[in-house]
């Protein structure tokens, strides 16, 4: 295919997991992006105490997000075949990881509240 | 089929996808064309992958004309999928659909099969009686499947006995699975192969040939079942460096290989099979098959007088420019997906690049100019050799390899990448060239 549109992506999305659970994690996505933007504005800063825990927590989500892909798609680990494959799959899991960093800092922040100096 | 997207949907969609966002900056919606007004009468016959792709773009195009399609089939298929439903990994329903969800306002359904085409009076009369008369005809009605040309075959037969025929539809590709199912459980001999006619997806056959060894091999059971392939000539593909790379896969996985072998004839009761060979018949004892009849034009185009006179003879592919897809003797008559008498292409992914080259030419003409379209032959195949893994083989009229993504995803290698592409990314991306989206 020559062209793609923005609604053909949604298409293959929408396919790839299903219109419910995908439309449902868009939500989730977009609720705490919300969110974590809501807590820097109310604290005016970053946390680093709170980063760090977050960072910490990025391997969890990056497996999180491989294990997920690999579960939907028929296929495992073993079937990685070449570069292509190894650096779409790195993609999933900085995009797994990433995720989950931001979601582990907004729950700390909600939880927690603003850091005190 | 599905020579899948393959219906080659979205490729370039597909790498997006993996890209991220970063993709979808770079792309904006397809440019809608202006409409042209128009009182043309266009009749399409065939309501398949082709000729609803055409139908929606067309009615999209076009204000004022006349548009009928005419197709007596209720269930839309989604063939690409059928490989997967008779390797155990969809349902059935993961292919069917209804003809009536994808055809677009404005156009008209003839909800019946055509009985006659007269192409001197540009006439279609159907099974029920009806007439319709057209300024413009486009021929989608794909192939027709020659169960018969199988002595001792018939299609009650799937899914008992060892007999598998994922070609005949979805419900039957989900009983083939079942054959399928129990071979690779209890062992023996199990015989592929394909027809010696044209066809549709050329690479189906090695697809579910692959799959059964993988499949048998998962179960532990690879020591007790032996695989053969019959392909119908010297090669087990059109284009020599994918027979190479077959041939390597094959020797690797130990799947063994018979050349000029064409299935005639079954007893499914002795499972017994019959193939012609250059030496004489050779009769082979099985345990599973998997049958893919002959193909041909249905019988209503063969009489029509659309089809060559000089080749394909048994098969009767209409007689079109393979780069204009306009009929050489009746230039209002334009053809799109299997039924073209052209040398490659009987896959979804060609029939979405038949769409504007057709649609192209049919506008120019309304219009009183030259189209400028080419179709150059495209051709794509996601090779699966095993669950997980499949090549994205692409090619044109030259035997050229034609990659989507030079550099970045290699056809001849086995890749996730490409398992994913004919697993998730197909199905969308062949739905929308069905809306005439893409």
């Amino acid at each position: 295919m020559k062209d793609l549109t923005f609604a053909t992506l949604i298409a293959v999305w929408e396919e790839m997991f299903g219109a419910g659970v995908f439309w449902a994690m868009v939500l989730v996505a977009a609720a705490i992006t919300a969110l974590y933007v809501h807590v820097l504005i109310r604290d005016r800063k970053m946390s680093m105490r709170k980063f760090l825990l977050a960072q910490l927590s990025m391997p969890v989500g990056a497996v999180a997000a491989v294990w997920f892909v690999l579960a939907i798609t028929s296929s495992s680990l073993a079937d990685m075949g070449g570069p292509i494959d190894v650096l779409v799959l790195l993609g999933i899991a900085g995009v797994g990881a990433v995720g989950f960093a931001i979601l582990v800092y907004v729950v700390q922040s909600l939880m927690r509240g603003p850091e005190r100096e | 089929m599905t020579r899948v997207l393959e219906l080659a949907a979205s490729r370039r969609g597909f790498l997006g996808l993996a890209a991220g966002g970063a993709a979808l900056a770079a792309s904006g919606g397809a440019v809608q064309a202006e409409r042209v007004r128009t009182t043309a009468r266009i009749a399409i016959l065939g309501a398949g992958a082709g000729g609803t792709a055409i139908a929606n773009r067309l009615a999209n195009r076009l204000e004022g004309a006349t548009i009928t399609i005419v197709d007596g089939r209720q269930q839309h298929w989604y063939q690409p999928g059928f490989t997967l439903i008779a390797a155990g990994l969809k349902s059935a329903r993961y292919s069917i659909s209804q003809t009536a969800d994808w055809l677009p306002q404005g156009v008209t359904w003839v909800p019946e099969y055509a009985a006659a085409l007269d192409p001197e009076r540009k006439r279609i009369t159907t099974t029920g009686g009806q007439v319709v008369d057209y300024d413009y005809l486009i021929v989608a009605t794909g192939l027709s499947l020659d169960w018969d040309a199988i002595e001792g075959f018939s299609l009650d037969q799937v899914g008992q006995n060892g007999v598998s025929a994922h070609y005949a539809g979805p419900e039957y590709a989900e009983l083939s699975w079942r054959a399928l199912d129990r071979f690779t459980d209890q062992g023996g001999v199990g015989l592929f192969g394909r027809p010696a006619t044209e066809m549709k997806c050329a690479g189906a056959p090695l697809k579910i040939t692959f799959l059964a060894e993988d499949i048998a091999r998962r179960k532990g059971n690879r020591e007790r079942v032996q695989i053969v392939y019959n392909a119908q000539n010297q090669a087990l593909f059109g284009l020599p460096i994918v027979h190479h790379k077959v041939r390597q896969l094959f020797d690797e996985r130990g799947i063994e290989k018979r050349y000029d072998h064409v299935l005639t004839a079954i007893d499914a009761q002795r499972r017994v099979a019959t193939y012609a060979t250059p030496e004489g018949d050779v009769q082979t004892d099985y345990d599973f098959i998997n049958v893919i009849p002959p193909q041909r034009a249905p019988s209503v185009i063969r009489e029509a007088g659309l089809s060559w006179g000089d080749r394909w003879l048994d098969q009767g592919w209409i007689e079109v420019d393979r780069e204009t897809l306009r009929h050489l003797r009746y230039p209002e008559i334009f053809g799109v997906g299997d039924i073209l008498g052209v040398p490659k292409g009987k896959t979804a992914a060609s029939a979405k690049w038949h769409q504007p080259v057709v649609e192209d030419h049919l506008v120019a003409e309304i219009q009183g100019r030259e189209g400028t379209a080419r179709f150059n032959g495209y051709t794509s195949c996601p090779m699966i050799t095993r669950i997980g893994r499949a090549m994205l083989v692409e090619f044109d009229y030259n035997d050229n390899l034609t990659p989507s993504f030079p550099g970045i995803i290699a056809p001849l290698e086995e890749l996730w990448i490409s398992w994913l592409m004919k697993e998730i990314a197909l199905k969308p991306t062949y739905n929308a060239m069905l809306r005439g989206l893409a």
